[in-house]
C-alpha cells in the first residue's frame, strides 16, 4: 500500500518531560486511513506517553498534531474525542465500581428526552456490542471488578469500538488475553482497517506486529529510532531497532 | 453459554434455602435488611430497658417515635449529601460549623436586617433568609471544593481549617450572642405541633407514597420487559409494593397517633373560636415538615446519583479518578460541584435546626460532622470510596439519633453517650469491613 494524500494524523516533533526526564524527545509520526502503525520499544521507551499526547490523556510540551491535514489542539480527552479519536488504554481505565454498560458509555451516556439516564437502553446496547466482540460475555449487571483480565479488556476495546472512531489507539490490547481472545483482537483489527479506520498498535509482541501491521514505528529513550514499512525489514532487523536503537542498513541507503 | 434470553445470573438455585430464594427473588440488598434489624433490636432495646428498670417503656411511644423523626432531620438531610462527599475520597469536616455559620447569617437577617426594611412578619421574611443561608452554605462549600479541586489541598485538611473558620466567622457575626426569636413562619419549618401537616395532609402523603410504590413496581416491570431482561417473580414484586405501602401508612398511623399537648389544643381552640369539647380535643400532629423536607430531600438526591449523568459521574470518580478524567468527565469541576452541594445542604439543615431551637447561636451544629459521617458510613458508604446509597445514610442517621435519644431516655449521662456513639461508629465501620471482605 502506497500513502499518498493527506495522513490522517500527522504527530510533528513531539516532546514532553516530567521532571528530568525526557519521556518523548522530538518523536514525528503519521498514520493513513486504513492503516495500522506499530509502535515498538521496551517497557519506559515513551510509546503510552506520545499516544497520551494524542488522546488528550496529556498535553505536549512542543510539537504540533494535525488531524487531516488541519492543525488541532488536543487539550484533554474531550478534544481528542470530538476528533473521533479513541483510545484502549494499557491501564483499560475501566471505573472498577460500574457496570459494563456504564463504562462504556462513561462520559457519553444515553439520556432520555426528560433528560435522565437511559440504563435500559445502554445495557441493551452494550449487549449488541458485546455479542458481535466477545459473544460469552455475560455479567452485565456485575461491575467490572467481579469480571476476568480478558472480560474488562473486551469492555475497553467495546468502548473504543462504538462510537465510530476513526482513529484508534491500542496500548497493548491483547496483554491480559489468552489466545483465543487474542485471535479475536487480531480479527477486529482487521475488520476495522478494511473499514477505514487508521490504527495506532502498541505491543510487545512482534509477530503479532509483523503480521498486523503496515509499518511500524520504533522508540528507544524517548527518542524515535525509526519507522519502517513492515514488508521491507526482518523480525531481526526491527529487534536490532528495539534493543540496538540502530535502523537496518538497507533502508539507511 | 450464548443464551441471551434470561442474562441475569440470579437465577435461584435448588441447592439455595428459602431466604437465600427470597433475597435473589426481591434483590432486596442484605445490608438494606441488616440496617433495619439493627435499628429494629435498638429500638426494642432500649424499650425493653425502660420497662424493666425503669418501669416505663418510653421508646416506643407515638411521641418518641415523632419526635426522633424530628431530631433526624438535621443530621440526614447532610449525611445525603456526604454520601457524595465520601464517594468520591473526599471527606467534608466542616459541615457542622458551616450549618452553624449559615445559621447566624439567617437568624442576623430575620431577626435584625429584615424586619425594619420590610416590616415585622412580612411574609418575603422567612423565604428571603432561608434562601440567603442555603445560598451561603453553597458559596462556603464552592470555595472550600476549589481550594481541593484546583490548588489540590486535600478535603481533609480544607475542611479541618474550615471546621474552625466557619465556627469563628459564625461567632463575628453573632457577636457571641443568640439570636432569636425567628420569624414565625420560618419556625414551621422546623417542626413543633405547628410545624406538622395534620391527619388529613399525612393521610394524602401516605396515599401518594402507597401510589409511588405501586407506580415504580409496575413500572419496572415495564421497562424489564421491554429490554427482555428477566423479570422478578409476580410474587416478589407484590410483596415489594405491600410492604412499601405498609410502611407508609404505617407511618401515617403512627405520628397521628401522636396528639397536640393540651396547652396548644387550647390555645388553638381559642385562637380559633371554637368551643372545647367535654373530653378535649384529640388533634393529631401527623408528618413533621422538617421530617418532610428530608423525605424530600432524600427522593432527590437518590434521582440525582442514580438516575443523572452527575450522579453516574460521582461514581466514576469515586471507582477511579484517572479513568473518570480519561472519559471526558470534569472532575475537578465536578468536586467544586459536589462540595458546593454539601454547603447547600449544611445550610438546608441549618434552616431546620434553627427553625426547631426558634433561635440561632453561633455554637448550632457543633459536633454534627461526626454525626454526619457516621451516619453516612453506617449506612454502607466506603471511605475507600465508589460506593454508597442515600436511604442507607439517612437509616444511618436514623440509627445515631435512636441511640442518642434511647440513651437520654433511660437516663445515661453525656459523658456514657460520647462512649457509646463513637464505639459504635468504630464498630460499624468494622463490620462493614466484614461484609464487604464476605461478599468478595
Ligand atoms: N505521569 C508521569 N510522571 C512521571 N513520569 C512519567 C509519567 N508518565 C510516564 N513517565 C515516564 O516516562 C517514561 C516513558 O514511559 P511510558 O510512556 O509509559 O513507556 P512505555 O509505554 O513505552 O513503556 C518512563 O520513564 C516513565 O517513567
Ligand atoms: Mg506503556
Amino acid at each position: 500500500m502506497e500513502n499518498t494524500g493527506t495522513p490522517l494524523v500527522e504527530m510533528r516533533d513531539i516532546s514532553i518531560a516530567f521532571g528530568g526526564i525526557k519521556a518523548v524527545d522530538h518523536v514525528s509520526v503519521d498514520l493513513y486511513p486504513g492503516e495500522v502503525v506499530g509502535l515498538l520499544g521496551h517497557n519506559g521507551a515513551g510509546k503510552s506517553t506520545l499516544i497520551k499526547c494524542l488522546s488528550g490523556a496529556y498535553q505536549a510540551d512542543a510539537g504540533e498534531i494535525h488531524v487531516n491535514g488541519q492543525k488541532v489542539e488536543i487539550n484533554n480527552p474531550r478534544d481528542a474525542r470530538s476528533h473521533n479519536i479513541e483510545t484502549i488504554y494499557q491501564t483499560l481505565a475501566l471505573a472498577d465500581n460500574l457496570d459494563a454498560a456504564s463504562n462504556l458509555f462513561l462520559g457519553r451516556e444515553l439520556v432520555t428526552p426528560t433528560g435522565f439516564l437511559d440504563d435500559a437502553q445502554m445495557e441493551a446496547e452494550t449487549r449488541k456490542i458485546m455479542h458481535r466482540l466477545n459473544p460469552n460475555f455475560q455479567k452485565f449487571a456485575d461491575p467490572v471488578s467481579a469480571l476476568s483480565g480478558g472480560q474488562r479488556q473486551s469492555v475497553a476495546i467495546a468502548r473504543a469500538v462504538y462510537f465510530n472512531a476513526k482513529i484508534l489507539i491500542m496500548d497493548e490490547p491483547t496483554a491480559a488475553l489468552g489466545p483465543q481472545e487474542t485471535k479475536m483482537v487480531s480479527e477486529l483489527v482487521q475488520e476495522l482497517k478494511r473499514q477505514g479506520l487508521g490504527i495506532f498498535l502498541i505491543s510487545h509482541d512482534i509477530h503479532d506486529v509483523m503480521e498486523l501491521c503496515d509499518r511500524v514505528s520504533v522508540m528507544k529513550n524517548g527518542q524515535l529510532v525509526g519507522t519502517e514499512k513492515v514488508s521491507d525489514v526482518t523480525d531481526d532487523e526491527i529487534l536490532g531497532m528495539i534493543i540496538l536503537g540502530k535502523k537496518p542498513e538497507r533502508s539507511a541507503a | 453459554m450464548t443464551d441471551t434470553s434470561t442474562p441475569t445470573a440470579t437465577k435461584p438455585k435448588a441447592s439455595d434455602g428459602p431466604f437465600t430464594r427470597f433475597l435473589k427473588a426481591t434483590e432486596l440488598d442484605t445490608r438494606l435488611i441488616g440496617m433495619v434489624g439493627a435499628l429494629a433490636l435498638i429500638w426494642i432495646g432500649f424499650h425493653l430497658y425502660g420497662a424493666l428498670v425503669n418501669n416505663f417503656g418510653a421508646f416506643l411511644t407515638p411521641r418518641n417515635l415523632w419526635n426522633l423523626s424530628v431530631q433526624t432531620s438535621s443530621i440526614g438531610i447532610m449525611a445525603t449529601g456526604m454520601v457524595l462527599v465520601i464517594i468520591t475520597r473526599h471527606i467534608d469536616l466542616s459541615v457542622g460549623s458551616v450549618l452553624g455559620f449559615c445559621a447566624v447569617v439567617m437568624g442576623m437577617l430575620q431577626v435584625y436586617i429584615l424586619p425594619p426594611l420590610l416590616g415585622l412578619g412580612h411574609p418575603l421574611i422567612w423565604i428571603i433568609a432561608a434562601l440567603a443561608g442555603m445560598l451561603t452554605g453553597a458559596i462556603v462549600g464552592a470555595i472550600q471544593g476549589s481550594l481541593i479541586a484546583y490548588l489540590k489541598i486535600p478535603a481533609f485538611i480544607v475542611t479541618l481549617g474550615g471546621l474552625l473558620v466557619w465556627r469563628g466567622a459564625a461567632f463575628l457575626v453573632a457577636r457571641g450572642e443568640t439570636i432569636s426569636p425567628v420569624d414565625e413562619t420560618f419556625a414551621l419549618l422546623g417542626g413543633g405541633p405547628y410545624g406538622a401537616i395534620g391527619s388529613t395532609g399525612s393521610w394524602i402523603v401516605g396515599g401518594l407514597a402507597c401510589a409511588a410504590a405501586i407506580f415504580l413496581t409496575l413500572n419496572g416491570r415495564r421497562q424489564r420487559r421491554k429490554f427482555k431482561f428477566a423479570l422478578r417473580p409476580v410474587w416478589a414484586d407484590t410483596f415489594l409494593a405491600t410492604l412499601g405501602c405498609a410502611v407508609a401508612i404505617g407511618a401515617v398511623l403512627l405520628v397521628n397517633a401522636y396528639p397536640w399537648p393540651k396547652g396548644i389544643v387550647r390555645q388553638y381552640t381559642e385562637r380559633q373560636g371554637i368551643e372545647m369539647p367535654e373530653g378535649g380535643l384529640f388533634i393529631s400532629h401527623g408528618f413533621a415538615i422538617p421530617v418532610l423536607i428530608l423525605v424530600a430531600v432524600g427522593i432527590l438526591m437518590t434521582i440525582l446519583l442514580n438516575r443523572t449523568r452527575f450522579g453516574r459521574y460521582v461514581f466514576a470518580i469515586g471507582g477511579n479518578p484517572e479513568a473518570a478524567e480519561l472519559a471526558g468527565i470534569n472532575t475537578r469541576l465536578m468536586t467544586v460541584k459536589i462540595f458546593s452541594l454539601m454547603g447547600f445542604l449544611a445550610g438546608l439543615s441549618a434552616v431546620v435546626a434553627s427553625a426547631r431551637l426558634n433561635s440561632a447561636t453561633n455554637a448550632l451544629g457543633t459536633l454534627d460532622e461526626l454525626y454526619v459521617i457516621a451516619a453516612a458510613v453506617i449506612g454502607g458508604t466506603s471511605l475507600a470510596g465508589g460506593v454508597g446509597t442515600i436511604y442507607g445514610a439517612i437509616l444511618g442517621a436514623l440509627v445515631m439519633q435512636s441511640l442518642q435519644t434511647g440513651m437520654v431516655l433511660i437516663g445515661f449521662d453525656a459523658a456514657i453517650q460520647q462512649i457509646v456513639v463513637g464505639s459504635v461508629l468504630v464498630l460499624a465501620v468494622w463490620l462493614d469491613i466484614l461484609y464487604r471482605r464476605k461478599s468478595k
